[in-house]
């Protein structure tokens, strides 16, 4: 009878094609927005997961996340530094200067400044120069954005000067960077030179950028740090997530991709379920011969839910495949870098598809299992 | 299930005093009143009567599909209102082949396949089942549309279609709805010829539910129903004239 099932849905190709229509289209658009979503929430921890030296981040215990700093003072690496499990400890500084070409163009950066002496916390994914540029006088590295922005069409070449904040920088290094949520150029510094950047204050600290002695957790070593110092400390994957939180709780981000998500699941099990429906109402008398030749309502459920399985399954690889192919085909551009089709969405999507066609097909279960066969008598 | 069937030396079909009423209350319908027939293997029997005489329902009754409110019903030697759901359903597929009015043919199989639906729902590989399926259609004339849809066919093809979905699996009772009542004279008649070609065998009972006149014929056996009730039972090779006329005057509901 499973040749059967598959026939009965094939046979009537319009319903058939709009159902798988249905399901392609919800799944496009929910895996869709639910990547870009996660995109989002994971341009804000770019600079934390840019950063591979470090395994803990001290802050402020009032900082709630990566772009909204309340200084530590100077004094503050070192206590830190004499917390027992950690083998080192650097500044880190993070601030919002402005960046002017010779030509005009401008735009706000995100400027970091790594520890003068060791550099910890530079980027690694090298485009062109060395992190080791950064001790050469007024260096700067800039990110591909920053670059294309301030020199377009423009080869990549080193030397190239820009100004900050009234002081001249020169261009020593550019690196692939992971898009930051504000989509702006991120430079870095050394700390010393970082800070003259911007507008001087009292403290400018904004991190304690920390590694752990092996064999120490790093959570033992958060808890030691925040009962010495009286600061937050936590893994960068914490930090990451309490960013992330930050965001979630405090922005309508969620609530309008969570509501074209909604309005994607809800439309796609409408469609499919009135599909469906009709569907079946248009094979009653065809069910009902077959309840009335001996074919038991398990089988005849089974027959119907192997044809909103095959649909489920044909639609959801139709559109899973619309949004690998989107991202794949963007990947190049520069401003659209770091959306993915996590395969955690894409799971998810798989079982909300599954929901969906499993929902659809209730009504028409339903309707042919209450079916008295002999109805199929003069019809 | 460990049911016995009877020989044929007893009837296929068995009804005594067999009542059905739909509805309840003020809004009861009594449609079967006190049913009695028999239905001998090897014969085709016809059920006639006026519109609303309870032909269907009977019938409906005799092949498992609706349970009798009271009486006695025995198929093939199986008390049917003893029958679990789930045997009714297996029993229905074993023994009985049915014949629809509208023929009821899945419109996205072909010939064959809808032949072999039978023999598909018993578990039977396809490959075996549609060969099975169209040996049978040959024999039925259909050998060279086997693959061709239900739209594909013409009314009496289809009703040939479904009368060999009705016999593939070897039943040993078949129940025909109206078989011809959507068919013109001359195909009606083939399809009449046809189910007494190769439906009737000594070990096989047909009871065939109809309005019209021209199939009587063919009947080895006609049921006159009225009222929920049969009210005469004659072979129809007995029929004289008069009795045919009076047969007819009764369907068109004239007293």
């Amino acid at each position: 009878m499973n040749f059967v099932a598959l026939q009965m849905l094939i046979g009537d190709r319009a319903k058939y094609l709009g159902l798988i229509f249905a399901v392609a289209f919800s799944t496009f658009l929910m895996s869709h927005q639910s990547s870009i979503f996660a995109g989002i929430m994971n341009r804000t921890t770019s600079q934390i997961k840019d950063i591979r030296d470090a395994n803990i981040w001290v802050m402020d215990p009032k900082t709630q996340y990566f772009d909204e700093v309340k200084a530590l003072t100077d004094d503050d690496v070192y206590r830190v530094r004499g917390v027992e499990g950690v083998e080192w400890a650097v500044p880190l500084f993070k601030g919002l200067p402005r960046a002017k070409a010779f030509d005009g163009n401008f735009r706000v950066v995100i400027m970091m400044g790594v520890d003068d002496a060791t550099l910890v916390g530079a980027p690694r994914d090298m485009v062109l120069g060395s992190p080791e540029d950064l001790r050469q006088p007024n260096a700067v590295l800039v990110d591909r954005v920053g670059y294309e922005f301030f020199f377009p069409k423009q080869p990549y070449a080193l030397g190239k000067t820009l100004e900050l904040n009234d002081h001249r920088v020169t261009i020593q290094g550019i690196f692939n960077s992971s898009a930051p949520f504000q989509n702006l150029p991120v430079f870095y510094a050394r700390y010393s030179q970082a800070m003259t950047y911007v507008g001087r204050e009292r403290n400018l600290l904004s991190f304690v950028l920390v590694k752990t002695q092996p064999g120490i957790g790093d959570g033992e070593i958060c808890r030691r740090i925040s009962a010495a110092t009286g600061l937050h400390a936590a893994t960068a994957s914490d930090f990451g997530w309490q960013t992330i939180r930050y965001y979630i709780a405090h922005t309508g981000i969620p609530v309008n991709f969570g509501i074209t998500i909604a309005i994607a699941l809800v439309v796609g099990t409408i469609v499919a379920g009135q599909t469906f429906y009709i569907f079946t109402l248009e094979n009653l008398k065809q069910f009902g011969a077959l309840k009335a030749i001996g074919v038991t309502n398990w089988r005849i459920t089974g027959m119907i839910l192997q044809q909103a399985l095959m649909v489920g399954a044909i639609g959801y690889s139709i559109g899973i495949a619309m949004t690998a192919t989107f991202f794949e085909v963007t990947k190049a551009n520069l401003d659209l870098r770091g959306f993915v089709l996590f395969w955690q969405i894409a799971a998810g999507t798989g079982a909300v598809v599954l929901f969906i066609v499993m929902a659809a097909s209730l009504m028409s279960i339903r309707r042919v299992l209450v079916l008295e066969p002999a109805i199929v008598f003069r019809g | 299930m460990t049911h016995t069937v009877q020989t044929m030396t007893h009837p296929a079909v068995v009804c005594r005093r067999v009542t059905k009423s739909f509805g309840a209350g003020e809004n009861q319908v009594r449609v079967l009143r006190g049913v009695d027939l028999d239905v001998p293997f090897g014969e085709m029997t016809l059920l006639v009567g006026p519109s609303g005489c309870g032909k269907t329902t009977l019938l409906s009754v005799v092949a498992g599909l609706l349970n009798a409110n009271s009486g006695e019903v025995m198929v093939l030697g199986e008390d049917a209102s003893r029958m679990s759901g789930g045997d009714a359903v297996q029993f229905r597929r074993r023994n009985i082949g049915f014949v629809f009015q509208q023929y009821n043919l899945l419109p996205a199989l072909t010939a064959a396949e809808n032949a072999a639906v039978p023999l598909f729902a018993a578990g039977v590989p396809k490959k075996k089942a549609v060969a099975a399926a169209s040996g049978l259609l040959s024999q039925l004339g259909l050998g060279e549309r086997l693959h061709a849809l239900p739209s594909q066919l013409s009314g009496g093809q289809q009703q040939r279609v479904a009368l060999a979905r009705a016999l593939v699996h070897e039943p040993r009772l078949v129940v025909c709805d109206e078989p011809t009542s959507a068919l013109d004279h001359e195909t009606g008649n083939a399809v009449m010829e046809l189910l007494t070609r190769v439906a009737v065998r000594p070990d096989r009972a047909v009871v065939v539910v109809t309005h019209d006149s021209r199939v009587f014929q063919f009947a080895d056996r006609i049921a006159h129903m009225d009222d929920g009730r049969i009210v005469d039972t004659s072979g129809a090779a007995g029929l004289q004239p008069a009795q045919t006329m009076l047969t007819q005057t009764k369907l068109a509901g004239v007293n």
